[in-house]
C-alpha cells in the first residue's frame, strides 16, 4: 500500500494480445504516390477519390509532424510502414461464408458478434480487420428504414454523391499532419447515413482490429444524420501484443443537420505496450463533429484504456443556432502509457451549448494530459460552456497535467470551469478494506465512483464493458 | 476475545505506542481515554490494521488468532469494525451500494452468497430507523457532502449493518450535538450482545453517561497508565489528566 509496494505490483496481462495466423495481402512498405494509387486500385475507387487522396498526400509531404503534445516517442519512420494489409482472399466478399474462418474466429474471440445468428440485440456491427471491412451485419434491416451502413470503401462505390459531398467537410484533407496522412492512405472504416426524420432502429457499431505486423491502420468514418434523424454509434478496438509500435491514424467526421442527434461512444483498448514501454499502438486520431443544423446535437463519449500514446481531441463545431456539443471522457494511463487528449468546442451559432466532463486516471508510470479548447466566436450570442476536468493519481510515479484553453470573443458567453486533482488515498482504500473489501475491489470502487458521470452516458452494454476494462487496466496498480 | 500485549507501534519511525496491555472479554464495553496525542487513535488504527503504522513489538490475539498476521479486510471479515474518527468520502458511490458491497464481501468470506439489492433493502430498513434516517441517505454518495454529525451516524449505520464482534469507536462522539449523541449511544447500546465487545475511544465522559463501560483505561504517552471502573471517567472529568502523569513517569 505504500508507494514502494504499488511500484512493485505486476500489471494484468493484456487480454486481447493474440495474433491471428493468416496470410495477408500486404502492400510493400513505404509511402509514395504509387502506394496511394495501389490502395485506390485495390479498393476499385473512382478517379475523383484517387485525386482527393493524391491532393492530401502532396499536402502531407509538405507538413511536419506536430510535436506540441505532451508525449515523448522516437520519430516514426513513415517509409517502414505497410499502408495496406488485407486477409486473403482479396476478392470482394459477398457473404460471411466467404470470409476466412480464422478472421471470423478472431472476432468471436474478441466477443464481437459478426454472424447475425449470434447478434447482440439491437446492434449492427461493421468488423474491420487491418485494412478491410470483413462483415457488416443487418444491412437489410437498416435499409428498410432507409439507413445506409456500409464500409466506407463500398460507400465510395455505391453512394459516390453522398461521400463526395461530405467527405472532408468536417476534417479537411489538410487539417493536420495525421489527418492529411489518413486522407491519403485511408483504407476502410464505416459510413453511416441516416435519412431525414429517421431514428436509427439499431445501434451502429464498428470494431477495429489490427492484426498484421508493421502495418498501420488508417480508418475513415463518416456519419451523416439528416434533418431530425438520430443515431447511436459505438466503436471498439484492439490489437495483438507486439514489440514494435504500430501507427493508428484515423479520422472520424460527423455531420448533424437541423434537429439531428449523433451520439458517438468509443471504447479504445489498443495494445498499450508492456511495463517497460515496449510496443503498443500510437493512436493519433482526428475526430470532429459538425452541428451544422439548428438544434442539432453531437455527443462524444470515450473510454480510453489502451494505446502506448494517445493523441486525440474529439470536438464539435457548433455552427447551427441552439446546437449542443458534449464530450465525456475517461482516459486511463498505466504502465508507461502517455495520453494527450481532450476536446475542442467551437461555438459559432447563437445559444450554443457545450459540456465537457473529463476524467483522467494515471497509474504506474502513466502520463495523462487533458488538453481542451473552448472557443466562443463573435456571433455566438448566449453561448455557454461547462467544463469539468478531474484527475486521479494512483501511486507516485505517474503524472496528470491539464491545459485548458479558453478563447472568448463574445461578451454574452457564460463559461464555467471546474478542475480537481486527487490522489487515490491510502486512507480511502483502508476505509473500504476495513469494511471487508479486498484492496483491488476497493480501487475499482473508488475509480468507478470517480468515472460515474461518464459511464452513465454510455449505452448499457458498453458501460458494463468499460467498467470491467477499467478494473483490468488498473488491476495490481495498488496492492 | 482481544488480548493486546506489550504493543509498540510507530508511524514514520516515531514511536507512538510504547507497550500497551489490554484485555477485552466478550460482552464487555471498554472506554479508552487520555489526553491529546497519547496514542488513543493510533491504538484504534493499529487494531484495524492501518498500513501507515508499523508494529515494532508485542502481540495482539483476537479470538485466538494472531491479528497482526491478518490483512485489514481479513480482520473486518472476522468481525473487527472500526468506526472512524474522520470517515472519508467516496465520490460517485452511493451509500446503499457501498453497504451492500461491504456486507457481501463479509458474506463471501464466510462462503455465503451475496444479498441482492431487494433483500438487502429489507435488512437496511430497520437499521436506518434505529439511527433516525430515511431511505434518501442510501442514494447519497458515501460521506460526500455529509456534515460531521452525518458522517458519524453513517459509521454507526455501517456498524449496525455489519454487526461486528469487536467494535472500536474512535471518537464517534466528537462533533455530535446532544441529540445525535443520544441517538448514536442508543444505537450502540442496542447492538450489545453477550457475544460481542465494544472499545470506545473518547475524550469526554458525556458519552459514558449513555453507554456505561465496564472498564475505563487512561492512555498516557503510549501506555495505559491507569484502569478502573466507570467512576474513573468521572474523576478524569473533574480533575483532568495531569494527576495521572507522574505515575507514568514513576512506573
Amino acid at each position: 500500500m505504500t508507494s514502494t509496494s504499488i511500484e512493485a505490483q505486476v500489471l494484468q496481462p493484456y487480454k486481447y494480445g493474440f495474433v491471428t495466423d493468416i496470410e495477408s495481402d500486404l502492400a510493400p512498405a513505404g509511402l509514395n504516390e504509387g502506394t496511394i494509387r495501389l490502395i485506390s486500385e485495390k479498393k476499385g475507387e473512382p478517379q475523383w477519390m484517387l485525386e482527393w487522396r493524391l491532393k492530401a498526400f502532396r499536402q502531407w509531404a509538405k507538413m511536419t509532424e506536430p510535436r506540441w503534445a505532451n508525449v515523448k516517442y522516437e520519430p516514426i519512420d513513415y517509409q517502414a510502414i505497410h499502408y495496406y494489409a488485407a486477409p486473403k482472399p482479396k476478392k470482394a466478399l459477398s457473404g460471411l461464408d466467404e470470409v476466412d474462418p480464422k478472421v471470423l474466429e478472431t472476432f468471436e474471440k474478441l466477443g464481437i458478434p459478426v454472424s447475425e445468428q449470434k447478434r447482440l440485440a439491437g446492434v449492427a456491427v461493421d468488423a474491420v480487420f487491418d485494412s478491410v471491412s470483413v462483415a457488416t451485419t443487418f444491412k437489410e434491416t437498416l435499409s428498410e428504414a432507409g439507413v445506409i451502413f456500409l464500409p466506407v470503401s463500398e460507400a465510395i462505390r455505391e453512394h459516390p454523391d453522398l461521400v463526395r459531398r461530405w467527405l472532408g467537410s468536417v476534417v479537411p484533407h489538410n487539417d493536420n499532419f495525421f489527418a492529411a496522412l489518413n486522407s491519403a492512405v485511408f483504407t476502410d472504416g464505416s459510413f453511416a447515413y441516416i435519412p431525414k426524420g429517421v431514428r436509427c432502429p439499431l445501434e451502429l457499431s464498428t470494431y477495429f482490429r489490427i492484426n498484421a505486423q508493421s502495418t498501420g491502420q488508417f480508418e475513415r468514418t463518416l456519419i451523416i444524420a439528416e434533418e431530425g434523424a438520430s443515431v447511436n454509434y459505438l466503436e471498439g478496438c484492439s490489437a495483438p501484443m507486439r514489440d514494435e509500435n504500430q501507427l493508428h491514424a484515423a479520422v472520424v467526421e460527423l455531420v448533424a443537420l437541423d434537429n439531428a442527434t449523433i451520439r458517438y461512444s468509443t471504447i479504445q483498448n489498443w495494445y498499450p505496450g508492456d511495463e517497460h514501454g515496449r510496443g503498443g499502438i500510437y493512436n493519433f486520431v482526428t475526430k470532429r463533429g459538425k452541428c451544422l443544423g439548428r438544434n442539432s446535437k453531437i455527443s462524444w463519449t470515450q473510454v480510453e484504456t489502451g494505446s502506448a500514446i494517445t493523441w486525440k481531441y474529439p470536438g464539435c463545431i457548433l455552427q447551427g443556432d441552439n446546437s449542443v456539443g458534449e464530450f465525456y471522457s475517461v482516459a486511463v494511463t498505466s504502465r508507461r502509457q502517455q495520453a494527450d487528449t481532450g476536446t475542442k468546442m467551437i461555438h459559432i451559432g447563437k445559444n450554443t451549448k457545450s459540456t465537457i466532463v473529463s476524467k483522467g486516471i494515471s497509474a504506474a508510470r502513466g502520463q495523462n494530459t487533458y488538453r481542451g479548447l473552448v472557443k466562443i466566436m463573435k456571433g455566438a450570442d448566449g453561448a455557454r460552456n461547462y467544463s469539468q476536468c478531474d484527475s486521479m493519481l494512483i501511486g507516485d510515479q505517474c503524472g496528470a497535467h491539464t491545459f485548458p484553453y479558453i478563447d472568448v470573443r463574445n461578451s454574452t458567453a457564460i463559461m464555467e470551469h471546474e478542475a480537481s486533482t486527487s490522489k487515490i488515498g491510502e486512507d480511502q482504500i483502508f476505509y473500504l478494506r476495513q469494511r471487508g473489501l479486498k484492496a483491488e475491489d476497493a480501487v475499482s470502487m473508488i475509480v468507478a465512483g470517480f468515472c460515474k458521470e461518464v459511464f452513465r452516458e454510455l449505452p448499457m452494454e458498453f458501460a458494463v464493458e468499460a467498467q470491467n476494462l477499467l478494473s483490468i487496466s488498473l488491476e495490481g496498480s495498488v496492492g | 476475545m482481544l488480548e493486546v500485549r506489550n504493543l509498540h507501534a510507530s508511524v514514520d519511525s516515531r514511536e507512538i505506542l510504547k507497550g500497551v496491555d489490554l484485555k477485552v472479554n466478550a460482552g464487555e464495553i471498554h472506554a479508552i481515554m487520555g489526553p491529546n496525542g497519547s496514542g488513543k487513535s493510533t491504538l484504534a488504527q493499529v487494531l484495524a490494521g492501518h498500513p501507515a503504522y508499523t508494529v515494532t513489538e508485542g502481540s495482539i490475539l483476537y479470538q485466538g488468532r494472531d491479528l497482526l498476521d491478518m490483512e485489514p479486510e481479513e480482520r473486518a471479515q472476522a468481525g473487527v469494525f472500526l468506526a472512524f474518527q474522520y470517515p472519508v468520502a467516496i465520490r460517485g458511490i452511493t451509500n446503499g451500494y457501498f453497504l451492500r458491497a461491504a456486507v457481501n464481501a463479509v458474506r463471501a468470506s464466510q462462503g455465503l452468497s451475496g444479498l441482492d439489492p431487494l433483500d438487502f433493502l429489507d435488512v437496511l430498513q430497520e437499521k436506518l430507523k434505529a439511527i433516525g434516517w430515511d431511505d434518501s441517505f442510501l442514494s447519497r454518495p458515501v460521506n460526500d457532502g455529509f456534515s460531521g454529525g452525518e458522517k458519524k451516524r453513517n459509521e454507526i449505520l455501517q456498524m449496525a449493518v455489519l454487526q461486528p464482534t469487536l467494535a472500536i469507536l474512535d471518537e464517534t462522539d466528537s462533533g455530535l450535538d446532544i441529540d445525535a449523541l443520544r441517538t448514536v449511544a442508543e444505537a450502540v447500546s442496542k447492538l450489545r450482545t453477550p457475544g460481542n465487545a465494544t472499545v470506545l475511544v473518547t475524550h469526554y465522559q458525556r458519552l459514558l453517561n449513555y453507554i456505561v463501560p465496564d472498564l475505563v483505561h487512561v492512555l498516557v504517552d503510549g501506555r495505559i497508565a491507569r484502569s478502573g471502573g466507570k467512576d474513573l471517567a468521572l474523576e478524569l472529568e473533574a480533575r483532568g489528566y495531569d494527576w495521572i502523569r507522574p505515575e507514568v513517569a514513576a512506573a
